[in-house]
C-alpha cells in the first residue's frame, strides 16, 4: 500500500476514456461499479465537451459479485451496441473488475457481434492513465488498421491527441499547417476525432508525426514494424524544436524543409529590451516528460532563464528526463508524491514554475507564479482561443503564457524606483495581478517578532528585506535566518541581513 | 407528457418505477470531500485504488490543501497478490500516518470496492488500532465503496459508524443527525435555542472528545434525507425519531421546527412566534426568485436523495410542477412526509437507467434537468436548460436564511439562458 493524495494520473482506464472519447464511431464497454462515472465529468466539465464520453459502465453492485457480473457484462456490451451502432466496440475492466476476473476479453470475442470488438488490459494495480491511453490506442490501431498502398502524394499521420490532452486540439491544426508548408498531406489524426474506419486507412500514410510520445509511441513503433512507417521523434514545442522538426520531416519524406517563420514572433520578444529582466529568472519546469524536455529548452535556450530544478511525474519518461537534468548539471526528480515535489520546488525557490495544475497549487502556497506546460491541467487550460503549444503559433502563445505571471521588465524597475514612496504598498502587487497575486505570509507583520529558530528580526532589518523583490524575500527570509542561526546571532540586523546575502552569493 | 393542472392528491402512494441499467451517479466515497470539514480532527483513509484518489481529487476540484485530512492507500500487486499482509500494511500505514499527523483524534478507514472484493477486514482492523492508539485516537471503519453506497450514503455509512460508538446518556434533549455547513448549523442552533429546545446536540460531533450521548430520552432529528441507516442505528440504541419534512424554503423548515418543538411539548404557535421575522424574510427572497420558476417544469435526475425534499420545496413554494422526480435510493420511511405534500403527477423513480432516463428525459422536455456533473454540459448542448446537483449538496441550501439561495439555485439557469443572445 502507498498512501496518496493527490495524484498526477488517474488509473489506467481513464486513459482508455481519453482514447475511446476522443474518438468518433467507437463505444467503450467498462466493467465498473456506478461511482467509477464520475470519469465522465472530467471531459463534459474540464474539457466542457458537448457530449457523453461514449462509455457504458456496467454498474455492477454488492449484489451482483460471486451470480451473474458477467452476464451483466454481456447484457451491457449488447444494449450499448443496439443503441449507439458502433463501428467498432473496446471493452475493459476497472480496478474492481479487474479483481472479479470476468475476463471481459473472452466475453466479448463470444458475443458475435458483427463489429469488431477489442479487449484492451489495463492492469489498474501496476500502471497509470499515460499507459492506458497508449496501449488502448495500440491495441486499437493493431485491431483495425490495414496493409495498403501508400497515398500517391507524401501524406503523414498525426498520432497521439487525445481527449483531455493539454491544447491537443490546437496542435493538431499547428502541426497540419506545418506539414502543409511543406506539401505534405495529413492522411489521418489520431485517435483525435478519427472513427474506427479512419483508423483502418492509417496505413496509407507515408510516415507518422508522434505528437505525443506519452499516449502514441506504442502504436508508432507497432506501425514502424508492421507497414514499415517511420515516425518522428522530435516534438516541435518551441522555436528550436519545431526547426529541428521541420529538418526532420524532411529527412524521413524527402520533401523540402521550409518554415514559415512570417508570424513566428517569440525570437524577437526575446532579443527586445524589456525582455532584458527575463535572464537568468530560475525556473524550476515539471509535468510530464515531452512536455519537460520541451519547456526545458525553451527555458533556457529561448528565454533565458536558468533551469534550477527538472522532473517529470510519469516514470516511462524518467531516462530522457534525467539525461536532461544531467546536461543541465541538475538531479532530475521522478516522482509522482506530490508532496516530494511540493518539497522539491520549496527547495529550489525559483522564480516561475513550469508546470502542471498540481504545480499552480504548490506556487499559489508558496507565493511563486506558475504557468501552466503539461498535464493534469484544469477548465482554464481549455481556453476558448486559440492557443497552441506546437510550431510557430505555439511558440508565440509560450512566449506570452511564461511572461504573463512575472512582473514585466519596465515595471520591476518602477516598482523598485518607487517602492518607498507612502502610496505604494507591496501587497498591491504588478497591476496585470489584479487581486490574485498571492503573497508571502511574511508580509503581515511589519514589527519585530520572533521568526522560526527564535531570531528577532530587528525592524529596520524587516523594512531592508521588504526592498528585496518579492519572488525572492522568501528564500532571502530563510538563508538570513539560517545564516543567523550558524552565527549563533540572537538579532537579525541590517548588517547581518547583508553579510547574509554576501554568504550565499557564492 | 403534459404539465396541466395536477390531479387533486399527493405522491404519498405514487408506484416507484424501478430500472437497472447503467447508473451516473458518485460512489460513497465522494461525501468525505464535506464530511472531513464537519469533524477538523478526524482523518478519513480509504483503503482503495488510484481509481478511488482520482476520484475525491476530481469531486474536491481543486487542491487547495496542500495536506488534507483525507487520503487513499492505494492497494498494491503485492497486497493483492497475498504477498504482503494486507492487515499489517494498513497498521504500518495508520502509524506513519498517525505519527506525522498529531492533530489526528480519529481515524476512519473507509472501505471501497477493491478492498471490499478482496474482503479486507476493515471492522477488525479498526478494533485493533484504536485498541493500539488509544486512549489518543479512536478508530472507525465503515463503506464507501461504490458497490454498496452511492454519493450520499458514504455520509449515513460513516454517521451510522459513529452512532454505534456514541455513549449512552439518560438527558432529555435533542440529537440533530446530519452534517450542515457551518454558517447553516449557527443559525439552525440559534433558532432552536430562542424556540427553547433543551439540550442540543449535532452528529457529526465537531469535537471527538465531547460526543453527544444516546439513550432513551434522546429524540432525534434529521437534516439530511439520506441517513436512514444512521437513524435505525439511533433508534436500536433507544432514541426516537422526530417525524418532519426537511428543512428545506420556508416551509420546509417551519414544519420541521414545529415537529421538534412539539416533541418538546413546546407549541406551534410558540414556533410561529419566534420565526415569524424569519419566515417573512425567506418568503420574501424566495417569491423573488420564484418570478423564474412559477409555472415552470422540473426533471430530476438521481444524485443525491435531496431530490424529493428539494421537488417538494419547488413545487410547493415556487410554483413549479415536476415531471419526474429520480432518487438513487428512495427510503419511504424518511421521504413519507416530503412526498405527501408533492402534488400528483411526477414519476417517482429510484435506481436508474441511465439511457431510459435520458430518453425520457427528452421526450419530458422540462424546463429544467436537474442531473449530475456527467450529463449537465451534453443535456446543455442539446438544448435543454441545467441545474447540476452537486451544487445542491455543496451549498448551504437548509433553513431560512438560505430559502432564497436555495430558489436562486434553480433560477440562475433559466435566468441565465434567457439572458444569452448568440446561439451554442
Ligand atoms: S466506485 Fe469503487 S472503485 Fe470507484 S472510486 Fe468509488 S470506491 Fe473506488
Amino acid at each position: 500500500m502507498k498512501l496518496s493524495v493527490w495524484t498526477y494520473e488517474g488509473p489506467p482506464h481513464v486513459g482508455a476514456m481519453r482514447v475511446a472519447t476522443a474518438m468518433k464511431g467507437l463505444h467503450f464497454v467498462l466493467h465498473a461499479p456506478q461511482g467509477d462515472t464520475y470519469a465522465d465529468l472530467l471531459f463534459t466539465m474540464i474539457e466542457r465537451r458537448n457530449h457523453r464520453p461514449p462509455v457504458t459502465y456496467t454498474t455492477f453492485q454488492a449484489r451482483d459479485l460471486g451470480s451473474d457480473t458477467a452476464r451483466l457484462f454481456r447484457e451491457s456490451c449488447l444494449s450499448a451496441y443496439e443503441r449507439f451502432k458502433p463501428e467498432a466496440l473496446l471493452i475493459g475492466a476497472s480496478c474492481t473488475a479487474e479483481l472479479i476476473q470476468d475476463d471481459p476479453g473472452g466475453l466479448g470475442a463470444a458475443m458475435g457481434l458483427p463489429i469488431p470488438v477489442i479487449p484492451v488490459e489495463l492492469p489498474s494495480y501496476q500502471r497509470k492513465e499515460n499507459f492506458g491511453a497508449d496501449e488502448t490506442f495500440f491495441q486499437i490501431t493493431r485491431a483495425l488498421a490495414k496493409s495498403l498502398p501508400r497515398t500517391k502524394t507524401v501524406s503523414a499521420n498525426l498520432i497521439g491527441p487525445t481527449a483531455l490532452g493539454f491544447r491537443h486540439r490546437d496542435d493538431i491544426t499547428e502541426v497540419t499547417a506545418l506539414l502543409e508548408d511543406m506539401g505534405i498531406a495529413v492522411n489521418v489524426v489520431a485517435p483525435f476525432d478519427a472513427t474506427p474506419s479512419d483508423i483502418a486507412r492509417l496505413g496509407a500514410a507515408h510516415f507518422n508525426v508522434l505528437m505525443y510520445p506519452e499516449t502514441g509511441e506504442a502504436a508508432c513503433r507497432w506501425l514502424e514494424r508492421t507497414f514499415d512507417q517511420p515516425f518522428t521523434k522530435v516534438v516541435p514545442i518551441g522555436v528550436g524544436a519545431t526547426q529541428d522538426f521541420v529538418q526532420e520531416v524532411a529527412d524521413i519524406s524527402g520533401a523540402t524543409a521550409r518554415l514559415d517563420t512570417s508570424r513566428l514572433r517569440l525570437p524577437w520578444y526575446s532579443a527586445s529590451v524589456d525582455s532584458t529582466y527575463l535572464t537568468g529568472k530560475r525556473v524550476f519546469v515539471f509535468g510530464d516528460g515531452s512536455h519537460v524536455i520541451t519547456a526545458a529548452r525553451i527555458a533556457k535556450s529561448e528565454m533565458g532563464f536558468d533551469v534550477v530544478g527538472v522532473g517529470c511525474y510519469n516514470r516511462e519518461m524518467a531516462r530522457p528526463v534525467r539525461a536532461l537534468a544531467k546536461e543541465l548539471g541538475l538531479e532530475a526528480l521522478i516522482s509522482d508524491d506530490y508532496l516530494d515535489v511540493e518539497a522539491a520546488i520549496s527547495e529550489a525557490s525559483p522564480e516561475l514554475i513550469l508546470g502542471t495544475q498540481m504545480e499552480r497549487h504548490i506556487g499559489k502556497r508558496l507565493g511563486i507564479p506558475c504557468a501552466v506546460i503539461s498535464s493534469p491541467v484544469h477548465v482554464q487550460d481549455f481556453p476558448a482561443r486559440y492557443a497552441p503549444q506546437m510550431g510557430v503559433e505555439g511558440a508565440n502563445v509560450i512566449f506570452d503564457t511564461w511572461v504573463h505571471p512575472l512582473v514585466m521588465g519596465l515595471e520591476e524597475h518602477l516598482l523598485a524606483m518607487f517602492r518607498e514612496d507612502p502610496e505604494f504598498h507591496d501587497a498591491a502587487g504588478p497591476s496585470h495581478h489584479g487581486h490574485s497575486a498571492p503573497l508571502p505570509p511574511v508580509e503581515e507583520n511589519p514589527k519585530p517578532q520572533v521568526a522560526s529558530g527564535d531570531v528577532i528580526w530587528l525592524e529596520s532589518a524587516q523594512k531592508e528585506l521588504r526592498k528585496i523583490p518579492i519572488f525572492v524575500r522568501g528564500k532571502a527570509r530563510r538563508n538570513t535566518e539560517a545564516f543567523a542561526a550558524s552565527q549563533g546571532a540572537q538579532e537579525i540586523s541590517v548588517e547581518l541581513l547583508y553579510e547574509a546575502k554576501a554568504y550565499y552569493a557564492r | 407528457m403534459t404539465q396541466a393542472n395536477v390531479a387533486a392528491g399527493s405522491c404519498a402512494d405514487t408506484p416507484v418505477l424501478r430500472q437497472r441499467g447503467q447508473h451516473e451517479v458518485f460512489c460513497g466515497l465522494t461525501s468525505i470531500i464535506w464530511l472531513h470539514r464537519k469533524m477538523p480532527d478526524a482523518f478519513f483513509l480509504v483503503i482503495g485504488s488510484r481509481t478511488c484518489a482520482h476520484l475525491l481529487q476530481s469531486a474536491a476540484g481543486v487542491m487547495i490543501f496542500a495536506e488534507p485530512r483525507f487520503g487513499t492507500a492505494i492497494l498494491e500487486e503485492t497486497d493483492l497478490a497475498g504477498m504482503a499482509d494486507a492487515q499489517t500494511e494498513i497498521d504500518l500505514q495508520v502509524e506513519r500516518l498517525l505519527s506525522r499527523r498529531s492533530d489526528i483524534k480519529r481515524l476512519f478507514l473507509v472501505a471501497s470496492c477493491p478492498s471490499e472484493v478482496i474482503k479486507l477486514d476493515l471492522e477488525t482492523a479498526a478494533q485493533r488500532l484504536s485498541r493500539m492508539h488509544a486512549p489518543k485516537v479512536r478508530v472507525h471503519a465503515y463503506s464507501g465503496s461504490g458497490i454498496e453506497t452511492t454519493f450520499t450514503q458514504g455520509e449515513d455509512s460513516c454517521l451510522a459508524a459513529m452512532a454505534a460508538d456514541l455513549p449512552t446518556g439518560t438527558d432529555d434533549g435533542l440529537l440533530v443527525v446530519g452534517a450542515l455547513p457551518d454558517v447553516v448549523q449557527d443559525q439552525m442552533m440559534n433558532l432552536l435555542d430562542r424556540i427553547g429546545v433543551p439540550n442540543v446536540k449535532i452528529l457529526p460531533h465537531a469535537d471527538s472528545s465531547n460526543p453527544p450521548a444516546i439513550g432513551k430520552n434522546t429524540k432525534i432529528a434529521l437534516v439530511q434525507p439520506f441517513l436512514g441507516e444512521t437513524a435505525t442505528a439511533l433508534e436500536r440504541a433507544g432514541a426516537s425519531r422526530i417525524v418532519a419534512p426537511f428543512p428545506f424554503g420556508e416551509k420546509g423548515t417551519t414544519a420541521w421546527l414545529i415537529a421538534v418543538a412539539e416533541a418538546f411539548g413546546i407549541s406551534a404557535q410558540h414556533v410561529l412566534n419566534v420565526t415569524e421575522a424569519a419566515r417573512n424574510r425567506a418568503r420574501h427572497a424566495v417569491s423573488k426568485e420564484a418570478e423564474a420558476l412559477t409555472g415552470r417544469t422540473v426533471f430530476f435526475f438521481p444524485d443525491s436523495q435531496l431530490e424529493i425534499p428539494l421537488a417538494r420545496f419547488l413545487t410547493t413554494e415556487c410554483g413549479m410542477t415536476a415531471l419526474e422526480i429520480g432518487s438513487p435510493y428512495l427510503d419511504r420511511r424518511l421521504m413519507a412526509p416530503d412526498l405527501a405534500e408533492i402534488p400528483q403527477g411526477p414519476v417517482i423513480s429510484e435506481g436508474q437507467d441511465v439511457e431510459k432516463q435520458l430518453d425520457r428525459a427528452r421526450a419530458a422536455k422540462a424546463d429544467l434537468t436537474v442531473c449530475g456533473l456527467g450529463l449537465a454540459n451534453p443535456l446543455e448542448a442539446e438544448g435543454m436548460t441545467t441545474k447540476w446537483a452537486i451544487e445542491l449538496v455543496f451549498s448551504p441550501v437548509h433553513f431560512y436564511e438560505q430559502a432564497g439561495d436555495l430558489a436562486g439555485l434553480f433560477a440562475r439557469p433559466l435566468r441565465r439562458r434567457a439572458l444569452l443572445e448568440v446561439n451554442a
